[in-house]
């Protein structure tokens, strides 16, 4: 490797990481918070089957699966100043990441409400618990537990996929790499190094899956 | 009188599972509900707890009334708390601990502080000879053991009656003993409970009162020493004896 290029990385690396700790990481946590939430009221309201509600959360999962998050960042962004709905660029990708993935966890959560047994929530109504108790005390901790896997992958490609956040301006690490080689032209290289960036980050989320995965294990794991 | 039914029906798809089911309980009888597989024991019971709605009948439980097919949230919730529900599967909370599975419907449902509460399961539990598995999550418990969490549970809240839907048919053979042992006491106790069971020599020994369910009808009912050992009807004959049979073989 040539002293030059050697020298542009060294130089970049803290810069990246840099923006990656206060943009990628940032962005990733706040649109996985949205995507949580819109995921846990989403499965919620399909689970309960509250009507009216119910066909309203369908559509919503049926645009948001059937069009590319590059495009639906372009709409969010570039599409809705024309109707005088002006979101900064961060807030825009935020929004557009949360709802994108809700989307795709609202399934997982909805299956794995599903797998919570039918007798343990009539169980429930036996015992005088209400429907909103009974999931709370009872459907989501469990369904938690089994939708813990899926959530932690979730959670590593949200990460991945803010980078699409680049191409609507949002100066984040990515972006962060493209301005740099615009300078330098070395691609090759610094585009291999915010790859090992968004990989050292990823590594980091599995150990955490990894170890929340050995704490939720708690209620008889051995048996059951 | 603690329960009276009167006309339950309930049609699943065409098919007349009940078809005006009447009958009365009286403060600490315990019925036995037999008859054959498919004869609507079972949907008897699930109909009475509101876990499915009838298309008709009443029920006065010590002294409310309510329409099975059109009773109010309210009226569930009230008639429920003067019930508890012992399944066939056990249905515990499979993310609570023993104490937690007796104590949630107090705390969570009934709004009881947590002390008052764990006093109570703790009572429970100890009626079931369960009290020292109180840590334990139902997943380390035998299927009889979960069976007497599971009967605590249902006596946390001090229930005017307990409906028992086939408690002991999802045990292995040895694990019957403990689980009859614990509803044998209840009976002695003077607890209602109206039991839907395949287990003869509980519904001879222990029960009060039979009723012979078959084709979503009452076919026979009275006292069990009479059921057992003047059966009326012919049906009720057959049935008896082909229970004999299986039991010789």
């Amino acid at each position: 490797m040539n002293e030059r290029l050697w020298s542009i990385l060294v130089e970049s690396f803290p810069k990246l990481l840099g923006y990656g700790i206060r943009v990628t990481v940032p962005l990733t946590v706040f649109s996985f918070s949205i995507a949580l939430a819109v995921a846990l009221l989403v499965a919620l309201i399909q689970y309960a089957k509250v009507r009216g509600l119910q066909q309203i959360c369908r559509f919503y999962i049926w645009i948001t699966r059937g069009t590319p998050l590059l495009v639906q960042l372009y709409i969010v962004f570039f599409g809705l100043p024309s109707l005088g709905i002006k979101l900064p660029a961060f807030t825009a990708a935020m929004l557009v990441l949360g709802f994108n993935e809700g989307a795709y966890m609202s399934e997982t959560i909805r299956g794995a409400l599903e797998g919570v047994s039918r007798g343990q929530i009539e169980a429930g109504y036996c015992v005088g618990l209400t429907f909103p108790k009974i999931m709370w005390h009872i459907a989501l901790p469990q369904a938690f537990r089994t939708a813990f896997p899926a959530l932690g992958n979730s959670m590593i490609s949200m990460l991945k996929e803010t980078s699409m956040a680049a191409t609507i301006s949002v100066m984040e690490m990515f972006r962060q790499a493209q301005v740099i080689n615009g300078r330098v032209y070395e691609s090759l290289g610094l585009y291999l190094e915010v790859a090992l960036i968004y990989l050292l980050f990823c590594t980091f989320l599995t150990f955490l899956q990894r170890r929340g995965e050995k704490r939720l294990s708690g209620y008889g794991g051995k048996n059951s | 009188m603690m329960l009276e039914v009167r006309d339950v029906r309930k049609n699943f798809d065409g098919l007349q599972v009940l078809d005006g089911i009447s009958f009365d309980v009286e403060k600490s009888d315990v019925v036995a509900i037999l008859g054959p597989s498919g004869s609507g024991k079972t949907t008897l019971l699930r109909c009475l707890n509101f876990l499915e709605k009838a298309d008709a009948g009443r029920i006065v439980l010590d002294g409310r009334q309510a329409d099975l097919n059109r009773a109010t949230k309210a009226e569930i919730a009230a008639l429920r708390r003067k019930t508890a529900f012992v399944f066939q599967n056990f249905n515990l909370f499979l993310n609570k601990t023993v104490l937690d599975n007796v104590t949630l419907g107090l705390t969570a449902g009934a709004g009881m502080k947590k002390t008052e509460a764990r006093e109570i399961a703790v009572e429970m539990l100890e009626k079931v000879g369960m009290a020292d598995k109180i840590a334990s999550y139902p997943s380390q418990l035998s299927g009889g053991q979960q069976q007497r969490v599971a009967i605590a549970r249902a006596l946390a809240s001090r229930p005017e009656i307990i409906f028992f839907d086939e408690p002991t048919s999802a045990l292995d053979p040895e694990l019957i003993g403990e689980v009859l042992t614990v509803m044998r006491r209840l009976a002695e106790e003077g607890m209602t409970m109206l039991v839907v069971t395949h287990e003869m020599s509980f519904a001879r020994n222990v029960s009060s009162k039979v009723l012979f369910l078959e084709g979503g009808r009452i076919t026979e009912s009275g006292p069990s020493k009479e059921f057992f050992s003047n059966p009326k009807e012919e049906r009720t004959k057959a049935f008896l004896r082909s229970i004999e049979y299986s039991k010789e073989s």
